[in-house]
């Protein structure tokens, strides 16, 4: 299965990479968005993948006794959406913004826009 | 000691303030600053010589072994006299030269912040300190060449002389920094103890490399030496103080001063002599080429620090203490030479040596001064420029190898300097007055005294070698590793093969100088081959160098993002492909590996295919609607794989972000394919080749073994310690509580930054 996770990884980066090369604002985004999902699958993969066992200690007991998933990575990766929640809203409504005042959400007339004034 | 050094820094801020006052009649006082160094300097006189050296150290950077040590010893002291004696004369000289010149506390604030810099550079014990004195200088030589700052071609010079020296300082830099780590200090007095192991040292040649570099180009060494003719746009004080008696020497005195370190190497000796004596002969030869006396005394300059360098070549004691001697000869005779050329140039607005005749007549002192610096350059007895001659010749005698090839051009070059000294210090005063400068005005005192001062000295000096034998020469010879022993300077040698050398040197430059007149054709002889002067292949490939970094922009800094994001790919993809095309074994163990199960695959396929629709799909909603789907999917998977936490937070986090995407973006204009076929195809290699890589990353990281130590650690004491069964949320809210807490923070600043670009209204005026 890790091997199938890698490549869906894998496409998930070029998909993410392939979108930040567009010329729209709002395919820039959404780029982002599935690059940083793609990185959040890296790290929890990388943290090697255990099934049905979440790093939950059983009711009665005070330290594991049967295999748990790695927490550290779950940490971290939750930590990153809650973040990239961040900058993606912040993106959005800057976007919305930026359309309001130049009328067009293409970056290279952005750009063309930026030189004039 | 560094009060005596931070006095210039001192003066030059307190004219910021009091500039006013100095620019009138009070100009003058200024001038007692050098004084008082200078007698502070003299008072080391028999302390020095009997051989003592006088350290004060100030703790600057301990840590870095950066230290404001101040060493005075003999080499120290006599450069400190120069800088401090001539110094004071220029300061007074000034005085008068620019007479209610607008600048004129500006021009004493640079004079002494280079007094300044000059005097921490010779007092430094410390490389780095050094150095930062070493930019110094040329920070403030660059002020004072381009003083006349309304003059296009000043400007020019100054760019050109900053540019130069400024290479050689960063030179310097590297240089110390190799040095220190090599000899284990940046001390120079801890260094000679370790000039074994740095000759040793597989780095020696680069170190002599990196400090010829600062030396050569400080010093005016050829190909380097275009930027001191240039830099005589200068007012002539400038010129007397900075590319005449100070500033240039101080590449000579770096080379001095690591004689004990680094010299009496095969490979420090026959650079210095090679590049010293092409750097004499070609400067002397342009002497005869130069009818602007500023300058002939430029070349002269270059071919007399080409000697210089070519004597610490030689390295041996008797070439050390003729080079003592030729730096307080040519500071006395070139200084006055200057100076004379200043007044000649104030008082007749002329400096062309083919039409300045007769002068005696209306300036009889200058004339005196000129006359009596012009014999010491020639080294006519009984001056000092004799005894230096002398010297230099004799221990070019002494060379072995090709004694032979070496005087010839020894000879060559004195004889021209000869010719170049009489032709500025003698050629303007005699002959008949031209009418037009019989209304010449009288030069002043203040212009005049200097000059003489320093022309007298000459004289005295020559005289009676004994009153700066012992007490300046020998020590410097000291310093530098070497003793001088029992040699005595002294006017007559008896008839000897050097005798015989200085009389042929007077008599054929005499000769030359009655054949040979600077004239224009002279001048434009040179201009002719102009174009292979190592200051034309230079400014050349400057102005490569400047389309180069134009195209470069234009390539690499285009603003647009796609382009950044794309060289960083290219690289990122070349790079980390390389390594592992060459590390990676692509070998895993399948037994480890969990098995595939049908739901997991429908899971991956519809992320798939949402993805393969955000990317592909025209309809602005449809992608963020296939977001959306990826995003449930991604949540399944983080349920399969034994993560709760992370499927709540995912799913909600999802469910937002499409929320916001729908609410802001419907009004914005259609969903467009703006790249044509040709760079679609292009992004997707690229996107492509990158996801590759990251594949195969992950497949090569998978192979390795995993550490879960610090994880256990979570793990055990997860309940035992902070009291919570959920060891991702203990992780986070308690083991790594702060750096939750920054992140809440991080959060609210995007939401005051959302909120904010929600509520704000543009003036209609903003819009467009």
């Amino acid at each position: 299965m890790e091997i199938v996770l890698a490549i869906m990884i894998g496409i998930l980066y070029a998909a993410g990479i392939y979108m930040i090369l567009r010329r729209s604002l709002v395919k820039l985004i959404l780029g982002i968005i599935i690059l940083g999902n793609g990185a959040n699958l890296l790290i929890f993969l990388l943290g090697r993948i255990t099934k049905g066992s979440p790093p939950i200690i059983p009711g009665d007991l005070k330290v594991f006794e049967a295999a748990y998933a790695d927490p550290i990575p779950q940490a971290l990766i939750l930590t990153a959406i809650v973040i990239s929640f961040g900058l993606q809203s912040f993106a959005i409504i800057l976007i919305k913004r930026a359309y309001k005042v130049v009328k067009t959400d293409d970056l290279d007339e952005m750009n063309a826009i930026d030189q004039d004034s | 000691m560094l009060i005596a050094i931070l006095l210039g820094f001192l003066f030059s801020l307190l004219l910021v303030f009091t500039g006013k006052f100095f620019k009138g009649k009070p100009g003058i006082i200024s001038a007692a600053i050098p004084l008082v160094l200078f007698g502070y300097f003299l008072q080391f006189i028999p302390e020095i010589s009997a051989g003592g050296t006088i350290v004060h150290s100030y703790s600057w950077v301990p840590s870095f072994g950066v230290n404001l040590d101040f060493t005075l010893d003999g080499l120290s002291l006599l450069f400190s006299l120069m800088i401090t004696g001539i110094g004071f004369l220029v300061f007074v000289y000034t005085a008068a030269y620019l007479k209610n010149h607008k600048y004129l506390d500006r021009f004493y604030g640079y004079l002494s912040m280079f007094m300044a810099a000059m005097l921490g550079l010779v007092l430094s014990d410390n490389l780095i300190t050094l150095f930062v004195f070493w930019e110094l200088t040329s920070i403030s030589s660059f002020f004072l060449i381009g003083f006349n700052n309304s003059n296009p071609e000043s400007r020019k010079s100054a760019i050109t002389a900053l540019a130069i020296t400024g290479l050689g300082g960063l030179s310097l830099l590297a240089g110390a920094l190799v040095l220190g780590s090599v000899g284990g200090s940046y001390s120079i007095d801890e260094l000679m103890n370790s000039s074994g192991e740095i000759a040793a040292s597989p780095y020696y040649i680069l170190i002599a490399i990196l400090i010829f570099g600062a030396a050569f180009t400080k010093s005016a060494q050829f190909p380097f030496h275009f930027w001191l003719p240039g830099a005589m746009k200068a007012p002539t004080p400038v010129s007397t103080y900075l590319h005449s008696a100070t500033m240039v020497k101080a590449g000579i005195y770096l080379l001095m001063r690591m004689t004990p370190v680094l010299g009496n190497q095969e490979f420090w000796n026959s650079t210095l002599i090679i590049v010293g004596s092409i750097t004499m002969v070609y400067a002397a030869i342009h002497t005869l080429f130069r009818t602007d006396l500023k300058g002939i005394l430029a070349y002269s300059t270059i071919s007399a620090l080409g000697i210089l360098v070519f004597l610490i070549g030689q390295g041996t004691e008797a070439a050390l203490l003729a080079a003592a001697v030729f730096i307080v000869v040519h500071a006395l005779y070139k200084a006055t030479l200057f100076l004379v050329t200043g007044i000649i140039d104030h008082q007749t607005l002329s400096r062309d040596v083919t039409i300045l005749r007769g002068l005696r007549k209306v300036m009889l002192p200058v004339a005196i001064a000129g006359f009596l610096a012009a014999i010491s350059s020639a080294g006519i007895p009984p001056t000092i420029g004799f005894l230096g001659k002398e010297l230099t010749y004799e221990s070019t005698l002494a060379l072995v190898g090709t004694p032979l090839l070496w005087i010839a051009l020894i000879l060559i070059t004195k004889i021209l300097l000869l010719h170049a000294g009489f032709v500025a210090g003698i050629s303007p005063f005699i002959g008949q007055l031209p009418e037009r400068f019989e209304k010449t005005k009288k030069p002043g005192i203040l212009l005049w005294g200097p000059p003489i001062i320093l022309s007298v000295a000459g004289i005295v000096f020559g005289v009676f070698p004994g009153i700066i034998e012992g007490s300046l020469i020998k020590p410097v010879v000291a310093a530098m590793g070497q003793d001088a022993g029992d040699q005595h300077l002294q006017l007559w040698h008896g008839f000897n093969t050097v005798l015989w050398l200085s009389v042929a040197t007077i008599v054929i430059g005499t000769v030359l100088y009655f054949t040979i007149k600077p004239s224009q054709k002279l001048v434009k002889m040179v201009t002719r081959v102009e174009y292979i002067s190592p200051e034309s292949i230079i400014s050349g490939f400057w102005s490569l160098f400047n389309k180069f970094s134009s195209l470069w922009t234009r390539i690499f800094q285009n603003g647009y993002l796609r382009n950044y994001v794309s060289t960083i790919l290219v690289f990122l993809i070349g790079l980390t492909g390389y390594v592992l095309y060459n590390t990676a074994n692509f070998s895993m163990d399948f037994s480890t590996l969990s098995e595939i199960t049908v739901y997991e695959i429908v899971v991956v396929t519809i992320l798939l295919i949402a993805v393969f629709f955000v990317v592909f799909t025209r309809s602005r909603l449809a992608a963020v609607a296939s977001m959306g789907v990826m995003g449930l999917a991604i949540c399944l998977i983080f349920v399969f794989y034994s993560a709760p936490d992370l499927a709540m937070t995912q799913f909600s986090i999802d469910t937002l972000t499409v929320i916001l995407f729908v609410l802001v973006l419907y009004r914005l204009p259609r969903y467009l394919k703006l790249s044509d076929y040709k760079t679609r195809i292009r992004d997707g290699v690229l996107a492509l080749s990158f996801g590759s890589i990251i594949t195969i990353l992950i497949l090569e990281v998978l192979a390795q073994p995993v550490n879960m130590e610090i994880s256990e650690y979570y793990a055990q004491n997860a309940y035992l310690l902070a009291h919570g069964k959920n060891v991702v949320n203990v992780i986070l809210v308690d083991f790594r509580g702060s750096d939750t807490f920054m992140e809440i923070s991080v959060l609210a600043i995007a939401a005051i930054g959302v909120f904010g670009l929600l509520k704000l209204r543009l003036k209609k005026t903003d819009q467009r």
